[in-house]
């Protein structure tokens, strides 16, 4: 197999409790309009939700396809209840379907038919890349604190051994996951009687320190950052790097806006600085972060795009 | 109640002198990690030298003691020969089994060190029996650490379900995030607790005292919490600090600082078969582990013996004096 020459667009899954109706109409607009090659598609974060929207599930995956996208099924990123084992072997057991591996617990049901390894899968270096290829991964999304020169080092290897590499370029990002539903602790309740209230947040909790600074972002068991990650200005960089896959992280609000700067970025219509403003005026009502990239905090900003 | 079988206990040894008094306060084994970044304690002042690893293994062996190394951080691309640098020297020194963490790493020593036992760490996150079950097959994993967010009911499930022995923690410090999957710290000070091994490290931590003389914790620029001066405060770890949502106010959104004490489930870990319990604290003082190691030796050969034993000290010794059976006990912990 040859690595992929020209970058696409993927959109990763979305993370949030949406109602269903949202949830369904957003990946309608995706399939109709969005310039994204690939779509992740699953609950990823609370085995409780995934039921939610399967009664849409149908429509959405065969609208997608008619609109050329390539559509991923993601598993759930952490396995631990009987409801979470049900549904990591409902997804990733199944034949024919193009899965996403977000836990290790998915590569045994997989048994080494192609996948996909997602972002919670740490795959931090050569030997991981090597292993994840071997067992039949053909596409590795790295994890989102995976600094500059960690994508270099891999991205010669992966045109070697012929899988692709994609890194997350926008949205809040994953930090961290518990088996404890931090949404539920808020209300007082149980991951096991939460009533879903994490739907009143659609992009999330914002998590203030006791001095009034948003730091973190509450989404179920997922802690998220409160900033939003903007790599557009680190695009050219990041595909020299020999990453292929560009994945924008849903939103409720600007998502087909953040499509569209960065497919005109790739397609030389618009200039980075150009693609930045519009990024601006469509972003959630967070700031935006590249630290990691630069192996700096996370939540830091580095407007000069200096390695120092 | 009925005699049981006598799991393991496994004591951490941040430093030679603390593994000398853990072993002599009745470790069966102890863990610790080579200098540097290749284990997940990697603190300022902690670890061994290649040499003094040597000596240390020599002097466990000589009074029956076990000696794991680990090797549970995961390096960044460019830089996995140190970490396999450390593989080779803890094969070569003779650990009794190296735990790792990395998929990667594990595929190294697997392939390099075929016959020598690999253990698989918690920061690998192996929470069900598919994921432990991968690892065996693929690396012959002889022995997993279970991940902190388990019920006593569903490590028996566990256990039922994979080839190998399982290790369990019952006594220190809990971290609230799943474990090798916290980014927590880089984000806020540009080290990673995975990459780097370190949480919540010491040069990012600061105490500021007000008038009124509350303390306020900080981490790099972030406020992690606010400590009036008639309570105890913790070490500023993120998912213990104190914050607001606008749906509540001044409180501990992840998890309040306590520290996880199982001794009252010990008889039901030994039950759900549990091979080794493991006891946190590495940077602990030697002070702290000589009476942890020594309390829970007499309470699990009490409970072997089929006798209950007192477990009131053990209290003493935990985070700010409060304790929690943290996912353990049952599932309205989640």
């Amino acid at each position: 197999m040859t690595n992929q020459i020209s970058p696409i667009l993927t959109l990763g899954p979305v993370l949030y409790n949406w109602p269903a109706e949202t949830w369904r109409d957003f990946y309608l607009k995706i399939a109709d309009e969005a310039a994204v090659e690939k779509v992740y598609l699953g609950e990823v974060i609370c085995s409780k939700r995934a039921p939610l929207f399967d009664p849409h599930l149908e429509q959405v995956v065969t609208r997608l396809e008619n609109g050329g996208k390539e559509v991923i099924f993601s598993t759930l990123s952490e396995t631990t209840s009987n409801i979470d084992r049900k549904l990591m072997k409902k997804i990733a057991a199944s034949e024919g379907f193009n899965i996403e591996a977000n836990d290790v617990s998915a590569l045994w049901h997989i048994k080494g038919r192609p996948h996909t390894i997602g972002p919670h899968m740490n795959a931090y270096n050569e030997e991981s890349m090597k292993f994840f290829t071997t067992n039949g991964a053909t596409n590795i999304c790295l994890p989102p604190e995976m600094p500059a020169v960690g994508m270099k080092n891999l991205g010669k290897l992966a045109g070697e051994i012929g899988v692709d590499l994609e890194v997350q370029v926008y949205g809040r990002i994953g930090l961290a996951l518990s088996a404890r539903c931090y949404h539920a602790r808020t209300w007082d309740r149980t991951k096991d009687s939460c009533k879903f209230i994490c739907d009143i947040d659609c992009d999330g909790m914002d998590l203030h320190t006791l001095e009034g600074k948003p730091f973190l972002t509450i989404n179920g068991i997922q802690t998220q950052s409160y900033t939003c990650l903007n790599l557009i200005n680190e695009l050219d960089e990041i595909i020299a790097c020999g990453v292929t896959g560009l994945r924008i992280s849903p939103h409720s609000t600007g998502t087909l806006e953040t499509i569209e700067a960065f497919d005109g970025v790739l397609n030389k219509k618009l200039s980075a600085e150009e693609a930045a403003v519009k990024l601006e005026a469509s972003r959630i009502n967070a700031p935006f972060s590249n630290g990691f990239y630069y192996q700096k905090p996370g939540f830091e900003w580095i407007s000069n795009g200096s390695h120092d | 109640m009925t005699q049981l079988f006598k799991p393991e206990l496994v004591c951490p040894a941040g430093t030679p002198a603390s593994l000398r008094t853990a072993v002599e306060a009745g470790a069966d084994a102890v863990y610790c990690g080579f200098q540097g970044p290749t284990n997940a304690r990697n603190f300022p002042g902690l670890n061994f030298t290649r040499d003094e690893m040597i000596t240390a293994v020599d002097w466990a062996h000589q009074r029956g003691a076990k000696v794991l190394s680990a090797i549970n951080s995961f390096p960044t691309a460019g830089r996995t020969q140190i970490w396999k640098d450390a593989i080779d020297d803890a094969v070569s020194i003779g650990v009794d089994a190296a735990i790792i963490a990395d998929i990667g790493m594990a595929d190294y020593m697997h392939k390099s060190h075929p016959d020598h036992r690999m253990h698989l760490s918690v920061q690998a996150g192996a929470s069900s029996p598919e994921a432990i079950n991968f690892y065996c097959e693929r690396f012959d994993i002889k022995r997993v650490v279970l991940p902190r967010i388990l019920t006593v009911a569903e490590i028996k499930k566990v256990h039922d379900e994979i080839p190998c022995e399982i290790e369990a923690f019952v006594f220190g410090n809990i971290g609230m995030m799943a474990e090798g999957r916290c980014a927590l710290t880089n984000y806020v000070t540009g080290l990673s607790t995975n990459m780097d091994g370190v949480c919540s490290p010491a040069n990012f931590v600061n105490y500021e005292e007000d008038e009124n003389l509350n303390l306020t914790t900080r981490l790099g620029e972030f406020a992690i919490d606010c400590i009036s001066c008639n309570e105890n405060a913790g070490y500023p770890t993120i998912c213990k600090g104190r914050y607001n949502t606008v749906h509540k106010q001044e409180y501990y959104a992840f998890e309040e600082p306590i520290s996880l004490n199982l001794t009252a489930l010990l008889p039901d870990l030994m039950k759900a078969g549990v091979t080794a319990l493991k006891i946190e604290g590495r940077q602990r003082s030697r002070a702290y582990v000589r009476s942890v190691v020594s309390e829970f030796r007499g309470a699990v050969d009490a409970y072997s013996e089929g006798k209950y034993p007192d477990i009131s000290n053990l209290l003493a010794l935990t985070e700010g004096q409060k304790e929690t059976q943290g996912a353990f006990r049952s599932k309205t912990w989640r």
